[in-house]
């Protein structure tokens, strides 16, 4: 596709997700909290956005608004053109701990999505076994999650979240449980699953590396409260080799902008 | 092996010897089968060598003489009783049976429907939560009375009293299951647009058996209590009765044989929800043998 040119889907086409003005407040016992202030947002189709930002600074919190899982104080979010104002179906999510029901194996734990849905068995299990293909999962369909490890878990989550071709992948930290060795193949994983599938993914994570080597563009956050202070265009390509990519100078430069602005949120601190 | 060997490897390994991987997992069950009776008998064998051990002790007491026959029987005596009035004691440990499986069952029935809709409606929660906990605390041998004079001298007042034992645990261990299901896994299923009864079957319910059944154990003995002191109270038939007869004719032989078949009812109740935790639960922590395995990523 046209990868020099930043984001051409996202200004032609119509965007998948669209955030205008968010503003979410909480209400605690120690009065009212602040977690997103004035969010503007846009996501085009087939775009993969990561969010970076120290914790607290609301990331998590703008996943589940635009999954209507957290409602809105004022502003709106779209999905696909229709207003978010309750859980959406459109949408598959992905937590940083796997999530899966203890009882059931790998291609059940799965399966769940289609049951829910009352999907087509036949088709949902034809994708189940093209997903778990696709995510080295095979020869382990049988596998209960406690006997699989915190990776393989989280492919089976990934799989779930894919299995009825959701609009947006919403992921929330996917991978900050998982040892660095692991997080790293299962970067390189996600890449080619994101170039496989064309999925629309939004990613929150804490890693620069990760945001960077996944993204068309990174949207880097400051703390309480949640704002956007940069977006960053990563114009690295569509198919990016890790060992080289990490390498590539528009890499570093884009990593070392995304460090720099992280570091300032923690000056005030 | 040298003993170096063994301190080198984490404590999960050393624990099972080896270290199982994911492929080997997915046979573990059909080899397990074989070493099933073995397994067993592991199991078994120190309860069976301290009752082994209680009953010498029973015997030696009461064969020299040290305690007297109406204080204490001697293990032949309570034996020659029981085996002479199998039929009597028969017809009555029936009677307590059907009492104490009817009163179990209602209050698992009612128990679990009452912990669904506490899970379900806060207000409900709010109303009854209370209400369940006073009748918890009135002490049941000092209402049963009140059973009789309502529902007679026939069986009911006794199911009664086996239901108000046994639902309270129920309730509690209910709730507590349905409750402990994962916050993010029921996120997920809003996602999935399903309907929540669909959410509860699915998900909700096998997540909180673990619990439930640890509930039900508790209330399979207090039903057996149940019953026994619905006895108490007033009845012609069933165990508590047959203690009562006993005791007002200081025989004692007569009185352990009861005691033992109302202690080995509560222990059967108990193994059956244990087999069927092995059933219903294979997946949860507390039944696995071995320690946490995992396969590479």
């Amino acid at each position: 596709m046209t990868a020099t040119l930043p984001e051409p889907s996202a200004t032609l086409t119509t965007p998948v997700v669209e955030v205008n003005d968010l503003n979410v407040t909480f209400s605690s016992k120690r009065g009212r909290v602040t977690a997103l202030d004035g969010i503007n947002l846009s996501v085009g189709q087939g775009e993969f956005l990561s969010i970076a930002g120290p914790s607290g600074c609301g990331k998590s919190t703008l996943l589940k608004v635009v999954a209507g899982l957290t409602r809105a104080s004022s502003g709106s979010v779209h999905l696909r053109g229709s207003s978010v104002s309750g859980p959406r179906r459109d949408i598959g999510y992905v937590f940083q701990r796997a999530a899966l029901l203890e009882w059931r194996n790998v291609r059940g734990n799965i399966l769940l999505q289609a049951e829910m849905r009352g999907m087509d068995k036949a088709k949902a299990a034809r994708r189940a076994d093209e997903l778990i293909e696709m995510t080295g999962l095979t020869g382990f369909e049988q596998s209960l999650p406690h006997e699989l490890s915190g990776g393989m878990q989280q492919r089976v989550s990934l799989c779930r979240a894919l299995l009825h071709e959701p609009d947006v992948l919403l992921m929330d930290e996917p991978f900050g449980a998982l040892d660095a060795l692991t997080r790293e193949r299962m970067n390189i994983e996600l890449h080619r699953i994101w170039r496989e599938t064309g999925t629309t993914v939004i990613l929150v994570t804490h890693s620069v590396a990760e945001a960077v080597y996944l993204a068309n563009r990174v949207v880097v956050m400051s703390p309480r409260p949640g704002r956007i202070m940069e977006v960053l265009d990563v114009p690295l390509g569509k198919d990016r080799n890790y060992g080289t990519t990490m390498e590539d100078p528009v890499f570093t430069q884009i990593s070392s902008r995304v460090r720099d602005l992280l570091g300032a949120t923690h000056a005030g601190d | 092996m040298s003993a170096l060997d063994n301190v080198r490897r984490p404590a999960g390994e050393a624990r099972s010897g080896r270290r199982p991987k994911a492929h080997e997992d997915l046979t573990a069950p059909t080899a397990a089968k074989p070493a099933r009776a073995s397994k067993w008998l592991a199991e078994l064998w120190r309860p069976l060598v301290f009752v082994i051990i209680l009953l010498a002790a029973w015997w030696l007491v009461t064969n020299q003489g040290w305690v007297a026959p109406f204080i204490l029987p001697s293990p032949q005596d309570t034996w020659t009783t029981a085996v002479e009035h199998a039929a009597y004691l028969g017809q009555h440990t029936w009677i307590t049976t059907v009492e104490t499986v009817l009163g179990f069952l209602i209050a698992v029935v009612i128990g679990e429907l009452v912990a669904v809709l506490m899970i379900y409606s806060k207000s409900i929660e709010k109303t009854a939560y209370p209400l369940i906990l006073f009748a918890q605390v009135i002490p049941k041998i000092a209402i049963a009375p009140l059973f009789v004079v309502w529902l007679g001298f026939g069986m009911e007042p006794k199911v009664v009293v086996a239901v108000l034992m046994a639902f309270f645990p129920i309730v509690i261990s209910g709730m507590a299951g349905l409750k402990s299901v994962d916050p993010e896994i029921l996120e997920l299923t809003s996602t999935m647009g399903a309907n929540p009864f669909k959410t509860f079957l699915k998900v909700r319910l096998p997540a909180s058996l673990p619990q439930l059944l640890s509930g039900l154990k508790v209330a399979a003995t207090l039903a057996v209590t149940g019953a026994v002191v619905g006895e108490f109270v007033g009845a012609n038939e069933g165990l508590g009765y047959v203690i009562l007869q006993a005791n007002g004719n200081i025989d004692t032989a007569m009185l352990f044989a009861a005691l033992i078949i109302m202690s080995a009812m509560g222990v059967l109740l108990f193994a059956i929800i244990q087999v069927a935790e092995w059933f219903l639960i294979p997946w949860h922590a507390s039944r696995r043998s071995t320690g946490s395995s995992a396969a590479g990523a």
